[in-house]
C-alpha cells in the first residue's frame, strides 16, 4: 500500500513540478512541452490509483509470486502496434516532405509545415520511432527466448516502452516548434536528450539484467549485436549532446563543442546511429528472425564472430567520410575512408551469414513471403554496404557529396534493409503474440513485398540520376571557360526525378498500409482470409495413382 | 572458437566481459579521430579578422538554426575550381570556430551560403525570404513571410552570451553586459554605434528589413545573412601564394 501511495505521490509531484516550470518558461516551445509533461504524469498518477491491483497487495502480504512460468511479452505486443504506427507516421511525413520538393506550395506558407521543419519530423520517425520501437521489441522478444528467462524488471521494461514514447512525441512536436539543436539526427534539445538518457540506461538495465538471469549457459549472437547497440548509443547520445541551456527554464542550448570539432562529433555520432542504431540492432533481428524464420540454423558461427568484432571496431571510424574535402584535417578524412572502404567486408560477412542461413530452405522463397522479405532486405542490405564504401572513396565523394545520390543511399537502405527486416520480423511476431494460428493473409503480405520493392526500386533510381546529374552540371564548363549552369537550372532539372521519387514513396507507404490492415485484422483475431494458398503444388495422395485406362464410349 | 592463446567462448559466457571488449572496441576509433583535434595545433589555423557574433547576428543565426536551413543549404565551400567559382574562396575551419553548433550541412537543395553575406543586396534577401519565386523563378523554398510581420522576441541575449561564453567563445564582460542594448542598436540606423563597431569590428549597422519602425526576425536573419563569410578577408592571401613579384603588381 506505501508503495501505492508513493507512486501516486511522486507522478502527481512530478506533475507539479513540470506545471510550475510551465508557468516559469522563458519560451512558448518549452512551455508546451512541460505541458506535455505535466499532463502525462497526471494522467499517470490517476493511473496508478485506478489501476492498483489491490488483489495482488492481498496476495502480496502471503508472499505469492509473480507468475514466473511465462515470457513478459505486454509490452512486446505494444511495441508492435506502436512500430506499424510509428512506421505509417514516419512514411506519410516522407511523402509529403518530397512532394514538397516538387511542389513549393505544399509548404502552406506557414512555419509549422515548412520543409525545414518537417524533414528532421520525417527522419526522426523513421530512424528513431519506427525503427526504434522496432528495435526494442524485437530485443525484449528475442533477449528473453534466446535465455530462456523472463524479462528482468518487467515494469521498468514498461517504462522504457512509454517513457521512449514520451521521448518521440516530445522530439516531434518540438521540431514543429522550431526546437531544435541543429544537427542531423541528433536534434532533440538538451532536456529531451536528458529524458532519452535516463530512458536509455533503464533500457540496459533490463535488457543486461535478463541476460545476467539467462538459463543457457551461452549468449546468443543476436544478443551480443543488442548489446553493443544498446551501449554505443548511450556513448555516442551522451557525447554529442553535450551542451549549454541558456537557462534551465527555456529550450535553447549552444552545443559544447564548435566548428571542426563539433562537425566530426556530430559525424561520428551520426555515422554511428547509422552503424549501430540501424546496422548493428537490426543485424540482431536478422540473427534471430531469419533462422526461426527459414527453419534452419545460422550458417556459421565462426563467420558471426568475426563479422561481430570487425563490425563494431571498424564501424566507429568511417564518420570523417561525410566531411571530405571540408576544413576537417585531410588525416581525419583518409581515415575515415580507408576505414570505410575495409568495412565492406564484415558487411558482406553479415549479409552472406544471414543469406547463406536458406541453404536447404531455398524453395521457401517461393512459398513463403516473409522469407522472401527478408532475402531482399538481405540483399538491400549487400548493395547498400557496397555503395557506402564506394561513396567514402574521396574522388567519388566529390561528386556525389551534397547531391540526391547521398538521399538515395540513405533510403535503399532504410527503406530497403531497415524497413524490410522489420516488415518481416513483424509479421512473424504479431500471429505468436497474439496466439493465432498464422497471419490474417500470406496475399496480403506478398503484395505489400511487390509494392515496397518496386517503391524501392523507382526511389534509388530516380535519386542516382538525380544526384549524378546535379553533381555534373554543378561542375560544368563551357568551351569557354565558364561555369555552364546557374545553380537555378539544376533546380528545375530535378522536377521528374523528385517526381518519379515521390511515386516510389507512395507505393512503399501503400504496401505498408496492407501491412498495416493484414496485422490489425491479425490482432483482431478475424477469421483467416479466403485465398488461394502460396503454393500450388502439395502433394496430393489421391492423386498418387495410374490413371485408369479410357473406357470406349 | 577456441585456439590455444584466446577462447572465445568465455566472452559469450559472461556478460560483464562481453559488454566491457565491445565497449574498448568501439571506443577507440572515436578517441584516436576525434580527440587530436583539440589539441593538434594545425587543425585550426589563426586567421585575422575572425569575432564572435553580434547579439543581433546571434538571434538570426539561431532563426537560421530554428527554421532548419541546414537541411537543403551547405555552409562549406569545397577546394574545387567550380565551387570557388560558384560560391566564392573554400571555407576555412577558422571561420567556423565560433559555431556551436556548426552549420556545414549535408545537402545542397538550395546554393551553399558560407559567402552569402555581400552578395545581394538587402532588399533582395527580405523580397526572397518572403516570396522566393518573385526573384527566382526556378526556386522551391518554402516562403517566410512571416518574419518581416513577428517582431524579434530573442529573450534576454546575455543568457546566451553568458552560455556561449562557458563553452569557449571569448566574449568580454562588456558584450555580455550590454547584450541586449547591442541588439537593439545594431538595427536601429540613429544609434550610437561606436562602441558597438570597436567591440565587433566589420559588424553591419542598419535597419536591414525596410521597416526602421520595428525591431523584427526579419532584421536578425538578415543581418546573419550578411556577415556570414565575411569576416576574413581572404584575399589579403592572395598575392603570396603567387610570389613576391606578382603580389607587387
Amino acid at each position: 500500500m506505501d508503495k501505492l501511495v508513493m507512486r501516486t505521490g511522486g507522478w502527481f509531484a512530478l506533475a507539479l513540478v513540470a506545471f510550475a516550470a510551465m508557468l516559469a518558461a522563458r519560451d512558448g516551445g518549452f512551455a508546451v512541452h512541460m505541458g506535455i509533461v505535466c499532463a502525462v504524469a497526471l494522467g499517470l498518477a490517476v493511473f496508478a490509483m485506478r489501476s492498483a491491483d489491490y488483489g495482488a497487495y492481498a496476495r502480496g502480504l502471503v508472499k505469492m509470486p509473480a507468475d514466473q512460468g511465462r515470457y513478459y511479452d505486454d509490452v512486446i505486443r505494444w511495441g508492435v502496434i506502436a512500430t506499424v504506427f510509428w512506421g505509417l507516421a514516419g512514411f506519410l511525413a516522407g511523402l509529403f516532405i518530397a512532394l514538397q520538393l516538387a511542389f513549393p506550395a505544399l509548404n502552406l506558407g506557414i512555419e509549422y509545415t515548412s520543409f525545414g521543419r518537417l524533414r528532421p519530423l520525417h527522419t526522426s520517425a523513421v530512424i528513431f520511432a519506427f525503427g526504434g520501437n522496432a528495435l526494442i521489441a524485437t530485443s525484449f522478444y528475442v533477449v528473453q527466448r534466446t535465455c530462456r528467462a523472463r524479462l528482468f524488471m518487467p515494469k521498468l521494461a514498461d517504462f522504457v516502452f512509454w517513457g521512449y514514447q514520451l521521448f518521440i512525441i516530445l522530439a516531434a512536436t518540438g521540431y514543429l516548434m522550431g526546437i531544435t539543436e541543429g544537427r542531423e539526427y541528433a536534434e532533440p534539445e538538451w532536456y529531451v536528450d536528458l529524458w532519452l538518457t535516463i530512458v536509455w540506461v533503464s533500457y540496459l538495465v533490463v535488457f543486461g539484467g535478463t541476460i545476467i538471469k539467462r538459463s543457457e549457459p551461452h549468449i546468443y549472437v543476436a544478443n551480443w549485436f543488442y548489446l553493443a547497440f544498446i551501449l554505443t548509443i548511450a556513448m555516442l547520445h551522451i557525447v554529442n549532446n553535450l551542451s549549454m541551456p541558456v537557462s534551465l527554464l527555456g529550450s535553447k542550448s549552444y552545443s559544447a563543442f564548435s566548428g571542426v570539432q563539433d562537425a566530426l562529433t556530430q559525424w561520428w555520432y551520426g555515422h554511428n546511429a547509422v552503424g549501430f542504431f540501424l546496422t548493428a540492432g537490426f543485424l540482431a533481428m536478422m540473427y534471430y528472425f531469419v533462422p526461426k524464420q527459414a527453419e534452419r540454423p545460422v550458417y556459421s558461427y565462426r563467420l558471426s564472430i568475426i563479422h561481430f568484432w570487425s563490425l563494431i571496431f571498424l564501424y566507429i571510424w568511417a564518420g570523417p567520410h561525410h566531411l571530405h574535402y571540408t576544413a576537417l584535417p585531410d588525416w581525419a578524412q583518409t581515415l575515415g575512408m580507408v576505414f570505410s572502404v575495409m568495412l565492406w567486408m564484415p558487411s558482406w560477412g553479415g549479409m552472406i551469414n544471414g543469406l547463406m542461413t536458406l541453404n536447404g530452405a531455398w524453395d521457401k522463397i517461393r512459398t513463403d513471403p516473409i522469407i522472401r522479405m527478408m532475402v531482399m532486405a538481405l540483399a538491400f542490405y549487400g548493395m547498400s554496404t557496397f555503395e557506402g564504401p564506394m561513396m567514402s572513396v574521396k574522388a567519388v565523394n566529390s561528386l556525389s557529396h551534397y547531391t540526391d545520390w547521398t538521399i538515395g543511399h540513405v533510403h535503399s537502405g532504410a527503406l530497403g534493409w531497415n524497413g524490410m527486416i522489420t516488415f518481416a520480423a513483424l509479421y512473424y511476431l504479431a500471429p505468436r503474440l497474439w496466439k493465432r494460428e498464422r497471419l490474417y493473409s500470406l496475399r496480403l503480405v506478398n503484395w505489400h513485398f511487390w509494392l515496397a520493392t518496386l517503391g524501392i526500386v523507382l526511389y534509388a533510381a530516380s535519386m542516382w540520376v538525380a544526384g549524378i546529374m546535379q553533381g555534373l552540371m554543378w561542375r560544368e564548363y563551357g568551351s569557354d571557360g565558364y561555369l555552364v549552369y546557374a545553380f537555378s537550372e539544376v533546380v528545375s532539372a530535378m522536377l521528374p526525378m523528385y517526381l518519379i521519387r515521390a511515386a516510389g514513396g507512395l507505393l512503399y507507404l501503400s504496401g505498408a498500409i496492407i501491412m498495416a490492415w493484414n496485422i490489425g485484422m491479425t490482432i483482431a483475431g478475424a477469421p483467416l482470409r479466403q485465398e488461394k494458398p502460396m503454393h500450388d503444388a502439395d502433394y496430393d495422395a489421391a492423386a498418387d495413382r495410374p490413371l485408369p485406362a479410357a473406357q470406349p464410349a | 572458437m577456441a585456439s590455444k592463446f584466446f577462447d572465445h567462448g568465455k566472452l559469450e559466457r559472461n556478460v560483464s566481459l562481453l559488454a566491457i571488449a565491445a565497449l574498448v572496441t568501439v571506443a577507440i576509433g572515436g578517441i584516436v579521430e576525434i580527440a587530436p583535434l583539440f589539441w593538434i595545433d594545425n587543425t585550426i589555423e589563426k586567421v585575422e579578422g575572425m569575432r564572435p557574433y553580434t547579439p543581433l547576428e546571434l538571434a538570426g543565426r539561431n532563426i537560421y538554426i530554428r527554421e532548419g536551413c541546414y537541411n537543403c543549404h551547405s555552409q562549406m565551400i569545397r577546394p574545387f575550381r567550380d565551387e570557388v567559382e560558384r560560391y566564392g574562396h573554400y571555407s576555412l575551419a577558422a571561420e567556423s570556430m565560433y559555431d556551436h553548433p556548426f552549420q556545414w550541412g549535408s545537402k545542397r537543395t538550395g546554393p551553399d551560403l558560407a559567402r552569402v553575406g555581400g552578395r545581394y543586396s538587402d532588399e533582395w534577401h527580405v523580397q526572397h525570404l518572403k516570396d522566393p519565386r518573385a526573384v527566382v523563378p526556378e526556386s522551391i523554398m518554402p516562403t517566410y513571410a512571416f518574419l518581416a510581420e513577428r517582431e524579434l522576441k530573442a529573450g534576454d541575449m546575455t543568457g546566451d552570451l553568458t552560455a556561449l561564453t562557458r563553452v569557449g567563445v571569448p566574449y568580454s564582460k562588456d558584450d555580455v553586459a550590454k547584450a541586449n542594448e547591442d541588439l537593439a542598436a545594431q538595427a536601429d540606423p540613429d544609434a550610437d554605434t561606436a562602441d558597438l563597431l570597436k567591440r565587433y569590428p566589420k559588424a553591419q549597422v542598419r535597419d536591414f528589413d525596410g521597416d526602421p519602425a520595428k525591431l523584427t526576425e526579419m532584421d536578425a536573419l538578415v543581418a546573419y545573412l550578411q556577415m556570414i563569410g565575411t569576416l576574413v578577408d581572404v584575399d589579403a592571401a592572395r598575392p603570396l601564394e603567387n610570389g613576391p613579384q606578382e603580389g607587387a603588381r
